[in-house]
């Protein structure tokens, strides 16, 4: 299936979770980020169970600290 | 209130713009921005509202000019080193434009004096260098009605979102609590590309100036990050619905402001 992942066209296998997602895509900080899927928030506590759909848009949001 | 010739020349470049104009530069003159850290972000924010001709530019910073922070901190110099932030900062401003009030704040901004702190102001600017700040600045922003504008970097990246209470997400919508300590790195020992400070400071003085203006699209709802490497921009939109969040929802579970603990590493530089 096709989807989008930070503005790039991907293909994966279908079947494939948040979770794996992020591991395929080497995500720094895995614990610490943030994940939306066409514009909407996916709870960390849901990356297991949820299974992204063939034109899914997903975003990786990061904690960036610094600034002095 | 009138111009002077001096502010008619000076501003001129504001004033033949049609979205600014003699009105826009009024506006500005009497605007009240607070930058909170006087460093890699907040130096260049303070460079351009200075020269824009902010009215009043408030600054707080609780440290001394450093050596190493010459790299990135454009608005202190190598003569600076040992002075407060705030001062230096105050001068530059000063020097720059006398049309403008510089106030400064010796402190590091905690729950009990930033409401105080930002009470005055009509839009604040984060240019601290740790989450603890971060967060405090949203909840207390967000508590208090104010607008700002988030950034953080870090290495070769950068990234920015503004918040307008009653328009969109607010930072704890999108980043619910600060990481444990250490978890993420924030340090000086990640290190970042001076000009960064530059383009994402410079990127929240804009903001700044166009919500005084109000003219333009904020990024308000939106991310915009900056990745020098890549040389590229990505504007992501965040999720319209905020009405779980604990500070700007619609059930607030937090009321209070939080004092979170510093990262071992920071317990010295706080924005
Ligand atoms: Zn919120």
């Amino acid at each position: 299936m096709k989807i989008t992942v930070a503005g790039i066209a991907k293909e994966y296998p279908q079947g494939l979770t948040v979770r794996k997602l992020i591991e395929s895509e080497n995500v720094e900080t895995p614990e610490y980020v943030t994940v939306t899927i066409n514009d909407d928030f996916v709870e960390s506590g849901a990356f297991d169970s949820t299974v992204l759909n063939e034109g899914d848009n997903v975003e990786f949001l990061y904690f960036m600290g610094g600034g002095r | 209130m009138a111009f002077t010739n001096e502010q008619l020349e000076r501003y001129s470049r504001h004033i033949i713009l049609k979205e600014v104009g003699a009105k826009g530069q009024k506006k500005l003159l009497n605007a009240k921005v607070l930058i909170i850290g006087a460093g890699g972000l907040g130096a260049p924010a303070a460079l351009y509202l200075a020269a824009a001709g902010v009215g009043t530019i408030g600054i707080a910073d609780a440290d001394e000019v450093d050596l190493s922070n010459l790299q990135r901190q454009v608005i202190h110099t190598t003569a600076d080193v040992g002075k407060p932030k705030v001062e230096s900062a105050r001068e530059t401003m000063e020097a720059i434009n006398p049309d403008v009030t510089v106030k400064t704040y010796r402190l590091y901004i905690d729950s009990t004096n930033i409401t105080d702190l930002i009470k005055d102001y009509d839009f604040i600017i984060d240019g601290t260098d740790n989450f603890p700040a971060k967060f405090l600045i949203n909840d207390a922003c967000v508590m208090a009605g104010k607008p700002f504008s988030h950034a953080g970097i870090i290495r070769f990246k950068g990234q920015l979102m503004t918040y307008v209470p009653g328009q969109g997400p607010c930072y704890r919508c999108v980043f619910k609590e600060p990481p444990p300590k250490d978890a993420v790195p924030t340090c000086k020992q990640a290190g970042v590309i001076g000009a960064m400070g530059g383009v994402i400071g410079s990127l929240q003085a804009m903001e700044a100036i166009k919500y005084i203006l109000g003219t333009g699209d904020l990024l308000t709802g939106y991310l915009l990050t900056y990745d020098a490497l890549k040389m590229e921009f990505r504007k992501i939109k965040l999720p319209k619905d905020h009405s779980g969040c604990a500070v700007c929802g619609d059930e607030p579970t937090i009321t209070k402001l939080i004092d979170y603990e510093l990262p071992s590493c920071e317990l010295k530089s706080q924005g």
